[in-house]
């Protein structure tokens, strides 16, 4: 199955200079750009793009038809496209493969897309980390540019669009798309409250569609292939249409980004694309779906689903990683899919510790506007750190879930239930293992890095002995 | 002493100042080429970009502090950024920390006695796939072993680490 894919939105990764103009276009760059500019009407892109069911591919899987469709503008106003690039969820590195492999599918998918939502300008923003990408893209741009298809006269129609890129300098607030609307209006990236919704009132006070970069790139060959054709490549076809791309890192062979239909099961991911477990003999311990903001699931927990219109009844009984990976089904699998990108993690790892890792980034990132996100944040990493040295108290398990409950509903932005859902999610998951930390602190000797820190130096025969696996066996649930 | 740019960096924000349709939305992409002139955002720099897009100092304090890429104090003739979240740490990140501490002679958040590097922890990177990685300067590191660390670390030019 792996082997005989014939990828799509990837189909010139393996182009050498596929982000020069010329090496893109030979290979069917553009081509769709210009038959939709020149002979399509913006409604009907837009009712391919709804057929398509092509769900966001930043993290919230809201259908990109859909969210084009809010759009009301006023006499007068511009409408602005904004191409979310900041990937900065932990875990997530997918969309700076579009950035350096094939910019000219982004730019061909913004033209598109200004000319469907009526836009005449597009931002595309990237991280400021990545300064080659967005060399990269910039060359793109003034290739298209040069070329006259970004410009005053696309393809010689009437409708200029132009698109730029835009940096960011080291926040991960700023991939929340009113973060990011403040930072690419040179303010500090902190989230705005909505409504109202950037489709109303967005960049420069104008109605603004944000989409992420895998999102807007998936646009030319939806149009191409037509929308219901696009959709149906997907194995959970019709509510989740399409190929994506996902991302495995961690404890796997062969981590990296693979295209795939949409639904596949992580079991796949890890092992049909990841290659299988690192180290033969530290089994899988629990898998981070979509991102650092998704709860962690584990393969030995089962689906229940006995009713018969229960959404995952079909997978009742089954692992939790033999769900197809989809916006839906992971929603009532309890977790989310999130960015499509999981973070897998072996028997050598403490997850009291691996939740201190992200409680850290969390706290880190706040951007500090709201109460119960800025103080929760720090609590919980202040907790966290105290019971991994040993010297946390029995009660310090109900504190952690007393403080991600109390962080969740009254905020400005998804960033404290991105931060709390996950915390809660682990405490759920393996409960004992934070019962065990509490009392006694990390197991003697632990560093997380130990399956692979003997390796860095060349000689993986000295890996060091697995001394920190804690087989969490048991089911508690969380009371809270 | 008065900051100024280039002739040829003052083309590049002229140009930057075409993209936007209010000069305010330049600040940022104007800072950053600022700090690749100066090497950090010293007060100087911050009154002149006020000066430029006709903004209070205080507006551009605030955007500077907000972002970690903008160094608000001098820094280390090279930035060395380790990636030290989850998947990064999974595959040995807090080794290649340690490495470099050693190799540098300072600590995270710290420049080395000689002026040339400044070490930093970096939040994830998006390149998790590609772990465990530095950024330095402008460039990714990826796929990291201690071999491969030194190697890159001698050809920037970084002294010996010291026997212990
Ligand atoms: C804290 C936080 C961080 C986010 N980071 C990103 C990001 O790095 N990239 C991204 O595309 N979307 C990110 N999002 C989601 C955006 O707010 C927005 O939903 C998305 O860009 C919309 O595009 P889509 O509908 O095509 O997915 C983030 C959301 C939150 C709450
Ligand atoms: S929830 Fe957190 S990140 Fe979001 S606006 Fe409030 S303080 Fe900032
Ligand atoms: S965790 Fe290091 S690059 Fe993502």
């Amino acid at each position: 199955m792996v082997a005989d894919y014939e990828p799509i939105l990837s189909s010139r990764y393996g182009v050498p200079d596929a982000h020069r103009l010329a090496v893109a276009e030979r290979n069917g760059a553009y081509a769709t750009a210009k038959k939709a500019l020149l002979t399509m009407r913006p409604d009907a892109i837009k009712e391919e793009v709804k057929k398509a069911s092509l769900r966001g591919r930043g993290g919230a899987g809201f259908p990109a038809g859909i969210k084009w469709g809010f759009l009301n503008p006023k006499e007068g106003d511009d409408i602005y496209l904004v191409i979310n690039g900041d990937e900065s969820e932990p875990g997530t590195f997918k969309d700076r493969t579009l950035l350096n492999l094939d910019p000219h599918r982004l730019i061909e998918g913004a033209l598109i897309t200004c000319w469907a939502i009526g836009a005449h300008k597009a931002y595309i923003y990237i991280r400021g980390e990545l300064a080659h990408s967005i060399a990269i893209l910039d060359a793109a741009l003034d290739e298209a540019r040069a070329k006259g298809y970004v410009g005053a006269r696309p393809f010689g129609k009437n409708y200029p669009i132009e698109i730029f890129s835009h940096p960011g300098a080291g926040a991960y607030i700023c991939g929340e798309e009113t973060a990011l609307l403040n930072s690419l209006e040179g303010r500090r990236g902190e989230p705005r409250l909505k409504p109202p919704f950037p489709a109303i009132k967005g960049a420069f006070g104008m109605p603004t569609i944000v989409n992420n970069v895998e999102t807007i790139s998936a646009v030319p060959d939806i149009i191409r292939m037509g929308g219901e054709t696009w959709c149906n490549l997907s194995r959970l076809a019709p509510r989740d249409g399409g190929v994506r791309l996902y991302g495995i890192s961690g404890h796997v062979k062969k981590p990296g980004v693979y295209e795939a239909p949409v639904g596949i099961t992580l079991r796949e991911l890890i092992d049909d694309y990841g290659g299988g477990m690192l180290h033969d003999d530290r089994p899988l311990k629990a898998v981070i779906p979509g991102g650092s903001s998704t709860p962690v699931l584990r393969p030995d927990r089962m689906v229940e689903a006995e009713a018969e219109d229960h959404p995952l009844h079909e997978w009742h009984g089954k692992s939790e990683i033999d769900v197809p990976m989809g916006v839906d089904t992971f929603r009532a699998l309890g977790t989310m899919l999130g960015t499509c990108c999981a973070i897998v993690m072996d028997s050598s790892v403490n997850m009291v510790d691996a939740a201190r890792n992200l409680m850290r980034f969390y706290r880190h990132e706040s951007c500090g506007q709201c109460t119960p996100c800025r103080e929760g944040s720090g609590w919980l990493q202040n907790t966290l750190e105290e019971v991994c040295e040993g010297r946390g108290r029995p009660e310090d398990v109900a504190l952690l879930v007393d403080i991600a409950n109390n962080m969740m509903g009254n905020t400005i932005c998804a960033f404290a239930e991105g931060t709390a859902m996950p915390m809660l999610g682990m405490i759920q998951q393996f409960h004992q293992e934070f019962v065990d930390a509490a009392a006694a602190g990390l197991p003697e000797g632990y560093r997380h890095d130990d399956s692979t820190r003997a390796g860095l130096a060349g000689d993986p025969a000295d890996a060091v002995a697995d001394g920190a696996s804690t087989d969490d066996t048991s089911t508690d649930e969380v009371t809270a | 002493m008065p900051f100024a740019l280039t002739a040829e960096r003052e083309k590049q924000v002229e140009a930057l100042l075409t993209r936007y349709p209010n000069a305010r939305a330049a600040l940022i992409p104007v800072l950053w080429v600022c700090q690749r002139q100066h090497g950090w955002i010293s007060p100087a720099v911050r009154d002149w970009v006020a000066q430029r897009l006709d903004l209070s100092t205080a507006t551009v304090t605030g955007v500077v502090t907000f972002y970690t890429m903008f160094f608000d104090k001098p820094v280390g003739e090279h930035v060395i950024w380790v990636c030290r979240t989850l998947s990064c740490d999974l595959r040995g990140g807090k080794a290649i920390q340690e490495h470099l501490e050693q190799r540098l002679g300072c600590h995270a958040g710290g420049t080395s006695t000689d002026g040339k590097f400044t070490l930093m922890k970096a939040e994830c990177l998006a390149a998790c796939g590609q772990a465990p990685m530095v950024q330095i300067d402008d460039d990714y590191h990826e796929n990291l072993t201690l071999e491969g660390l030194d190697q890159i670390l001698d050809s920037v030019g970084a002294a010996p680490a010291e026997e212990a």
